[in-house]
């Protein structure tokens, strides 16, 4: 047991000396490094929101959806070009009703023919579904910026002010992204631990053929598992849509959800969330902080590391722990 | 009737290796390949080789190296654009700071290079495979992007970031037409098909597909799976590192920092998917699917008389071009080659099919 825990602790004591570093050398005005750290949440909040998506769909039908980031984006286009018309509300409830409607045909089109194939024609097909939604969503939507206004003021808010010098700055919207993402987890939590239909998702991403013998219809839950996480694709899309603008590049961004479920493990809801920030947060210290020190050292043309940093973590966790932090341990010796 | 290996007898070890054990497959192979060298430079207009004929020899030959790896030995990648960087980056400041070298040399050590980087980052798929290795494949992309395009170093400092490379001279020979550099490359890309060819049906070929189909058994029987997984990765790292030289230097000429990015490496596996996978046959048409695709999509609207703006256009591509991947896959997941192999099957019997 020891030796499993090892290499983690030492990665991850790394990983708390190269966030600790920056600190102890700026001191003096640590509202600036606070606020490094609060925009990696934010942004780890985004990643964790998409990976969220991810791991449903993978505990539930064993399919690696590369399609998610395009849903993200698919969904705020709707939710942002619907909100053009209608109340907030009534665009967000024909959003998800859109999402569950895409669920429906994708399980009819796509997953069904290829019931039984191996995970890579599989992880295949989510490509094509991921390249027809972005195109389908910007020919029908358009493919402007758009944005989707959440009623709250974008004037950033000083707390502590009176703490240390300068204090620290913070958005009310990325505080209502928080917000809604805690209550996303917990509402999954809920329906996930107390439906019955929550204990038929489980049951299936335990064994889908056991589920199958005991009456559980799998075709209507993987429809069930796609509309959910249609409906956080969703909110992923509107937190992010509300923060960055709806334009192609969420499709792009979304890709960053592959080293967070690496990160917390594939069938970890939480490891989804956790996996999210401590990915969003390293990758922004990296930037502000790491960035300029490589810069200086190998006298780079810029910085931009944050581009690689996740994946590139996500490869060293793997050397050490290729089942995440919360996945199921797999035993495949060769 | 006309295809069928009745009364073609082996009589020898020599004609049971045969790379083409009958006659007419040879006979239609040495016909096309004489069309594709005397005729084709005559005969074909210079948008025919810029547009479609010379990217689609070296998508191609990308796709072999791909299809011998995902194919193969059956470890996905999903960076393998990345490696064509590392070739045509190292083609590129091979012939900069080596005086005289020819690019023929330049070219190997290419690959060569490409190898060792594929190999580095082979490394992971020792210890995990399929979906987790597709994650590691992606580090590699884009930690490989972003080097090319930072380090000023690979680029000789140009203040852009964009190379741009001379016209080759392939032993007094000028490339500076497209049908001449149509000929160079065809020539290319035989030579490293025959030799793929062969590499499957060898004895390292086999040790791959053996670890593709099932590591455990190919380990008991005998087969390291350490020495099958990385010769696998720096044989489709050469490949495609040899493909990514020709890419920069004969297909683009200049290039910018993220031509190789992850779009290609999606494309590269498209490629493979729709040709089909572990069929060096189907490289070859799955290449020359997603070449031509885009452009028959492009002026389908323009010969129906529909008027679209180009995002219209671009977006609405897309769209089919997604469709068409599930399509394919639902259809025949073992690709244009499975197709291929059935209508040759089928032309046996034809026309008394009983």
């Amino acid at each position: 047991m020891k030796q499993r825990y090892l290499p983690v602790a030492i990665l991850i004591a790394v990983l708390a000396v190269g966030l600790a570093l920056p600190l102890a050398t700026n001191a003096s005005a640590p509202g600036f490094y606070i606020e490094v750290l609060l925009g990696g949440l934010m942004a780890g909040v985004l990643y964790s929101l998409v990976a969220l998506g991810f791991v449903l769909i993978f505990k539930a039908s064993g399919v690696f959806n590369f399609a998610q980031g395009a849903m993200v984006l698919f969904a705020a286009l709707s939710v942002a070009r619907i909100a053009e018309q209608v109340p907030l509300w009534a665009a967000v409830l024909l959003g998800i009703a859109i999402m569950v409607l895409l669920a429906v045909v994708v399980e009819r089109l796509v997953l069904r023919p290829l019931v039984n194939q191996e995970g890579v024609v599989l992880l295949m097909a989510t490509l094509g579904v991921s390249y027809f939604l972005d195109g389908f969503g910007q020919t029908v939507w358009g493919s402007d910026i758009y944005s989707i206004e959440l009623g709250l003021s974008k004037a950033p808010v000083m707390i502590l002010g009176d703490l240390f010098k300068g204090g620290i700055l913070i958005n009310k919207d990325d505080v209502a992204a928080a917000v809604v993402a805690v209550l996303l987890v917990a509402a999954l939590a809920v329906f996930f631990q107390k439906t019955a239909t929550g204990r038929a998702l489980r049951a299936v991403a335990d064994d889908h053929q056991a589920a199958q013998s005991i009456g559980i219809p799998l075709n209507r839950i993987w429809v069930i598992v796609w509309s959910v996480a249609g409906v956080v694709a969703v909110v992923a899309g509107m937190v992010w849509g509300a923060k960055l603008g709806v334009q192609f590049s969420i499709s792009q961004v979304a890709l960053k959800a592959l080293p967070v479920v690496i990160l917390g493990g594939f069938t970890s809801i939480p490891g989804a969330i956790i996996g999210g920030l401590i990915i969003g947060v390293g990758e922004k210290m990296a930037e502000v902080f790491l960035g300029p020190v490589l810069v200086r050292a190998f006298d780079l043309a810029g910085g931009g590391i944050e581009n690689w940093f996740a994946y590139v973590l996500a490869l060293l966790f793997l050397l050490v722990r290729p089942e995440g932090l919360f996945g199921e341990r797999i035993i495949d010796r060769v | 009737m006309l295809y069928r290996e009745n009364g073609q007898f082996k009589t020898s070890y020599r004609q049971d290796e045969a790379l083409l054990p009958i006659l007419q497959d040879r006979v239609f192979i040495w016909a096309l390949l004489a069309l594709a060298f005397l005729a084709v430079p005559f005969l074909a207009s210079n948008y025919l080789f810029l547009s479609i004929l010379n990217p689609f020899l070296i998508m191609a030959l990308a796709a072999v190296g791909l299809n011998l790896l995902v194919g193969y030995c059956g470890q996905i990648s999903i960076g393998h654009a990345a490696f064509m960087a590392v070739g045509a980056y190292a083609a590129y400041n091979l012939m900069l700071r080596v005086p005289n070298l020819s690019f023929l040399v330049a070219l190997v050590l290419a690959g060569l290079i490409a190898a060792a980087v594929g190999m580095l980052f082979g490394i992971p798929s020792l210890r995990i495979k399929g979906l987790y290795l597709a994650v590691a494949t992606l580090a590699a992309q884009f930690f490989i992007d972003w080097t090319f395009a930072r380090v000023k170093w690979f680029t000789n400092y140009a203040p852009s970031g964009s190379v741009s490379t001379p016209v080759l001279d392939i032993f007094g020979w000028r490339l500076d037409t497209p049908a001449r550099k149509y000929v160079f490359l065809l020539a290319v890309v035989t030579v490293f098909t025959v030799l793929a060819r062969n590499l499957v049906r060898g004895h390292i070929g086999r040790a791959w597909m053996a670890i593709r189909d099932m590591d455990v058994a190919a380990e008991v029987i005998g087969i390291r799976p350490v020495y099958a997984k990385l010769t696998a990765f720096a044989v489709s790292s050469f490949y495609v590192g040899i493909a990514g030289a020709l890419w920069g230097f004969v297909y683009l000429g200049s290039w910018e920092p993220l031509a190789f990015n992850i779009t290609l490496s999606l494309n590269l596996l498209f490629m493979i998917i729709i040709g089909g996978m572990g069929s060096i046959t189907g490289s070859f048409f799955g290449a020359l699917f997603i070449v031509a695709l885009p452009i028959v999509l492009d002026q389908v609207p323009a010969t129906l008389g529909v008027p679209l703006s180009t995002a219209m256009a671009s977006h609405l591509a897309s769209m089919i071009f997604g469709a068409l991947i599930v399509f394919f896959l639902i259809v025949e997941p073992h690709g244009l080659a499975r197709l291929w192999a059935i209508g040759k099957e089928k032309l046996r019997l034809w026309p008394f099919p009983h």
